[in-house]
């Protein structure tokens, strides 16, 4: 049974990401101390552009419906709402209706039928440009203007939900939400700021249990994380038998990911942790108070768009000459240049970008590397992206064989100076993919762009 | 010594697609005030080790709550643009650990 009133205790189960999946033990577990609500986060920004720009799901199939058996038989068990967020890795309506499947597959096969809200928060283009004109878009962490070429050239936008919509839908009582893109903290806190939780507790919460069993130690693998929300404090804890939560796991995850751990922006203000406390309560739980919301006088949600910037083909290969690995930066200055003048007229330089990653020099920290010695073996990736498979093949291919064969002072082994390991060497590896929707949208009201519906599923 | 060595977790990691943030936890307040005290790991000194200028350093500071120090840094590339070469930013603490601590 769902508390009424915050003067019960709200225990929240957290999944930090659909698909990552769990031990069996800490749900077993969960469901034996009792749980209110499963919250998911199945998406972020952190795997890249590929997800939003695609619209392919995040993580594997069979996994999403691995961890999704396991969260309805969860369900059926306490009858705690399930709400999964950033559907599909980036929220957009395809992943959105590749979970319905996934969640339809698995309703099926258990002989279910659930009522599911859906919440959808991609943006359609003339809304957005509608919102640049008013003036209502600013510039965030790009530090570069949105221009309507930008929402043109996005292949899907997407507004990270607050709360608000989640709530909204949970009026109706469903089992399950799914939503598009979410803020993190929406999928924990939606449903105790609607039982009239304070809003700085719930999304300090929120904040913690988002990464799922991270803020418990010892750190391995995916796990579950458990938050027992009252009105003046909240618990945090691992189901999992033999991890705790310690101030310092907690107060460190508080950090992660973040630019400033004390002020944490959202839609609608600033979750301000500048009085949260964090106390030990016994060996494996933490209590915090003290966690305050500053609603700001706008409503913003931050829109993410992606675009495609062409096609890549990729060639591996390694070096072992210790001559050529001294004179990698010559070489690779003069084979751009020679590459440059075999491509005039076939292909504009601007059809293509070209990265030779160094590995064994600077493959890993590019220009933020500090050491600048080489090591006696060098990978080298040659990364082609051009604006059609074919430029990318061309460029991939011709910078692999003048690189093979580059002549340089003092070359004795005249044979080949790269060893590839796989014929063929180059490689094709699809849509490339990059941000160029970062902002923040003003709204004078957080649901009315995201409304539910309700489903009968499976149907 | 170097922050290598009297550090218990030095990381970094994606804050969002186009910043990198950084995280020195040390063991205990004792630990995490001496390292403060000896104003060794400053603005300038991480700068210094990513070969940026010190006001490319964003929100340097000092948590106690948490025995830690935090900073962030625009990425050079954004995450998995073409050129990028660590789509989740995990891997751009090192030069931190070489850091001199007085």
């Amino acid at each position: 049974m769902t508390p009424s009133a915050p003067d019960s205790e709200l225990r929240i189960l957290s999944h930090g990401m659909l698909g990552y999946g769990f031990p069996v033990a800490s749900l077993e577990r969960a469901i034996e101390i009792g749980i209110d609500l499963i919250a998911v986060d199945a998406g972020s920004t952190d795997a890249g552009p590929f997800y939003l720009g695609s619209g392919a799901l995040f993580g594997a199939r069979e996994m999403v419906v691995r961890d999704l058996h396991m969260l309805v038989e969860a369900q059926e068990n306490t009858g705690a709402p399930i709400i999964i967020g950033s559907a599909g890795g980036a929220g957009t309506n395809r992943q959105v209706d590749v979970l319905l499947e996934a969640l339809s597959e698995v309703l099926i096969e258990r002989g279910l039928s659930k009522k599911v809200a859906v919440i959808r928060s991609e943006l359609d283009k003339s809304m957005v440009h509608g919102s640049l004109d008013e003036g209502r878009v600013r510039t965030f962490e790009t530090e570069e203007a949105l221009t309507h070429g930008d929402i043109d050239a996005s292949r899907h936008i997407v507004a990270q939900i607050g709360p608000e919509p989640i709530m909204a839908a949970l009026r109706k009582k469903p089992d399950i939400v799914i939503s598009g893109r979410a803020w993190d903290v929406a999928n924990v806190a939606a449903l105790p700021v609607s039982l009239g939780y304070p809003k700085g507790l719930a999304y300090h919460l929120g904040k913690i249990l988002e990464c799922g069993g991270q803020a418990a130690l010892p750190v391995e693998g995916s796990d579950l994380l458990v938050g027992r929300l009252a009105s003046d404090s909240f618990i945090v804890e691992s189901p999992h038998a033999r991890k705790v939560c310690t101030v310092e796991s907690v107060s460190a995850h508080t950090l992660y990911e973040k630019i400033n751990p004390m002020r944490l922006p959202g839609p609608g203000g600033i979750v301000d942790l500048t009085r949260a406390h964090f106390e030990q309560i016994d060996d494996a739980r933490v209590r915090v108070t003290g966690s305050g919301f500053e609603p700001s006088p706008d409503y913003t949600l931050k829109l993410e768009g992606a675009r495609q910037v062409g096609f890549r083909h990729v060639a591996i290969g390694g070096i072992r000459d210790p001559r050529m690995i001294s004179q990698i930066e010559q070489i690779e200055a003069e084979m751009r240049s020679r590459l440059a003048q075999n491509l005039e007229g076939r292909v504009e330089p601007d059809a293509y970008t070209l990265t030779i990653h160094r590995y064994g020099l600077d493959g890993v920290m590019g220009p933020l590397e500090p050491t600048r010695k080489p090591a006696h073996e060098l990978g080298l990736l040659v990364d082609a992206v051009g604006d059609t498979p074919e430029i990318a093949e061309t460029v991939c291919a011709m910078a692999r064989s003048l690189l093979l064969h580059w002549g340089f002072p003092g070359r004795i082994a005249t044979a080949g100076n790269m060893a590839f390991p796989f014929s063929p060497a180059d490689l094709p590896a699809g849509r490339v993919y990059e941000f160029n929707i970062y902002h923040l949208m003003e709204v004078d009201d957080p649901i009315a762009l995201f409304p539910f519906e309700i489903l009968e599923m499976p149907r | 010594m170097k922050l290598g060595e009297i550090a218990k977790v030095v990381r970094s990691k994606n804050a969002g697609p186009f910043i990198l943030t950084f995280d020195v936890i040390l063991a205990d307040a004792e630990a995490f005030e001496r390292l403060r005290a000896s104003a060794t790991l400053t603005r300038e000194t991480v700068a210094r080790a990513y070969r940026v200028s010190p006001n490319e350093i964003l929100e340097f500071d000092y948590y106690p709550f948490a025995n830690a120090v935090k900073f962030s840094l625009r990425r050079p590339v954004p995450s998995g643009a073409p050129r990028d070469t660590d789509v989740y930013g995990a891997q751009q603490h090192v030069p931190l650990l070489e850091i001199e601590i007085g």
